[in-house]
């Protein structure tokens, strides 16, 4: 006889109904092996996809789902407390509207999907408890080129059905409705002094190219071309050279790291970028402005700014403090409605 | 008191920062880059994510919110690392004691699988034969790995057989392709887009992820090649 428990359980999941163009199940990276070649990966946006964990009360290092527009459809099977953000695209369950940033608790045989693309390029998706999958080198992320970790590792394909780990039964919060909106909203404004401007630090061979064209660099606005993806942003505008033709031999770079191309274009090293490289480290993009970086999308401008390490770090902590304090506010507040 | 080559440290963006031994491929400066390596594993800083060699460089990835908690107002977390840096390399660094496996790797160097020996060949008006001959009568040196998964920097390859890497690289290089790219010699682990010159094939997997040993050369091992023919390829 199986035990009814295990009925349960395999029924906790949510189904790909509809493939995106590139689903894939991330978290906060996998460090600990680029001395191997093995690259952390891990989600892009890696504020927004720790705040849909803290919405549903889990840790931030919790898988999450990364989508990108068209995204993926998804029947869930069972009732959980789910949470979407990053990028708006328009998500509605079983046709009505949901809001970003608010935990939602969704019913079995309810359909989350997403409608449009308002703002934004990359959306997270995390559902109470986290995804039940196997970790690959201590994380949950896709890591696609070893087509390890995450869901098989590969972008999620339809039909996948993907578990999330067991938890309460939400059926009571839910009175036969479709889906609950939780009143309370993450405040994602972490930074009160609103700049669209990426903050950019100087690079190893940021003196390789002349102040005329470091001025450019600063001033212009550069586009990201429609040749960007998880592993980097390619920046299109005037050709950039360096006076120095010093040839570089490799060693690492990083999240963050622009890097000057031989044929002058510039591209600005993302999640899933190489461990290490040989061309001109020209700048890095500041921890604190990845999150906003990840969210623009292929044709959309950024404007860079030049910063020091003192303020680069005190963004950082600026940040980090905000989402502690969201942390424990989310928890505070599920815990509560949950137990009232 | 062990001498140390001369180096400079910057930061590599807000949370990591390269130790920089010199621009260039050379054996006694990668043994100090891997000694420190392998000094910051075996006494490790809770605040260090991880450390990634390179042929003359150590790039240190740290936890900016750990590393930056009890630091002096004055100082940036940064300082403070590098400091630390600073004062570790002051410390004797075990160069000779460098974990190390001798792996005689097979490469058939079949038609079929070298590529671009015709090429090489032509370009240092030199026969097949003697380029396999050469590149076989080597030991390397393991570098660094990176690029993809378990793809092992190696050198130095004899002048006699280097050569620069394709103008126009490869939509797919099939796993276990063995090519030069100047005077480094290396493996392709995966199937993957590449540029190096292709001279042969090795049937041994040097990316194995669901083995617990997932990469078979790491950073500090030394490799000899030797031919093997298509049957026994074929039956590895």
């Amino acid at each position: 006889m199986i035990p009814f428990s295990f009925i349960q359980s395999a029924k906790m999941s949510l189904i790909v109904i509809k493939p995106g163009i590139l689903d894939t199940v991330q978290d906060a990276g996998r460090y600990g092996y680029q001395h191997l070649g093995i690259n952390p990966g891990g989600a892009m946006d890696r504020f927004s996809s720790q705040v849909v964990n803290f919405l549903v009360g889990n840790n931030p290092h919790e898988a999450v789902i990364e989508m990108h527009f068209p995204a993926a459809a998804f029947l869930f099977q069972q009732d959980a407390i789910i949470a979407v953000g990053g990028a708006d695209f328009l998500p509605s369950i079983d046709g009505d509207p949901i809001p970003l940033w608010h935990p939602v608790i969704i019913n079995r045989n309810s359909v989350l999907q997403f409608n449009g693309i308002k703002k934004g390029a990359q959306c997270y998706l995390a559902v109470k408890g986290g995804l039940d999958i196997p970790k690959w080198l201590n994380s949950f992320s896709t890591h696609t080129k070893a087509a390890m970790g995450g869901f098989n590792g590969r972008a999620l394909q339809k039909n996948d059905t993907l578990p999330f780990k067991p938890h309460d039964c939400y059926v009571k919060f839910l009175s036969g409705k479709d889906f609950v909106i939780l009143p309370w909203q993450a405040d994602i404004n972490w930074n009160h002094v609103t700049s669209e401007k990426i903050g950019v630090l100087p690079g190893h061979e940021w003196t390789w190219i002349n102040e005329l064209l470091q001025k450019d660099f600063l001033n212009n606005p550069s586009t990201v071309t429609f040749s960007s993806d998880r592993m980097g942003y390619r920046l299109s505008g005037v050709p950039v050279y360096a006076d120095n033709k010093t040839e570089l031999i490799s060693s690492a770079v990083s999240f963050g790291t622009i890097q000057l191309l031989p044929d002058g274009q510039l591209i600005v090293l993302m999640a899933d970028h190489q461990t290490a490289g040989g061309y001109p480290r020209l700048a890095h993009v500041i921890s604190a402005h990845l999150p906003q970086l990840a969210q623009v999308r292929p044709g959309e401008k950024i404007q860079f700014q030049l910063t020091d390490i003192a303020a680069a770090e005190q963004l950082f902590y600026q940040q980090k403090h905000h989402l502690l304090q969201l942390q424990n506010a989310c928890k505070f507040r599920l815990e509560e409605f949950l137990n009232a | 008191m062990p001498e140390h080559p001369a180096y400079t440290i910057f930061p590599l963006g807000d949370s990591a920062l390269t130790i920089d031994f010199g621009n260039s491929i050379d054996e006694a400066i990668n043994r100090k880059v891997l000694a420190l390596f392998h000094s910051l594993k075996e006494n490790p800083f809770a605040d260090i994510i991880e450390a990634v060699p390179a042929y003359s460089s150590l790039t240190v990835y740290y936890d900016l919110l750990l590393a930056g908690k009890n630091k002096p107002k004055h100082k940036t977390t940064y300082d403070v690392m590098s400091e630390r840096m600073e004062k570790r390399l002051l410390e004797p660094l075990a160069e000779n004691k460098l974990p190390s496996q001798l792996l005689k790797i097979p490469v058939c160097y079949d038609k079929e699988f070298a590529l671009d020996m015709d090429e090489l060949a032509a370009a240092k008006k030199i026969t097949p034969e003697e380029i396999i001959q050469i590149h076989t009568s080597k030991v390397y040196n393991v570098y660094m790995l990176g690029f993809l998964p378990g793809f092992s920097y190696m050198g130095k390859v004899a002048e006699e057989i280097s050569i620069k890497r394709k103008i126009n690289p490869r939509q797919r290089v099939e796993a276990g392709c063995v090519g030069i790219a100047g005077y480094q010699t290396g493996i392709y682990p995966l199937a993957s887009p590449g540029g190096w010159q292709i001279i042969g094939r090795t049937p041994v997997k040097l990316f194995d992820p669901t083995n617990k040993d997932l990469i078979l050369l790491k950073p500090g091992d030394t490799v000899q090649f030797y031919s093997i023919s298509k049957d026994e390829f074929n039956s590895y």
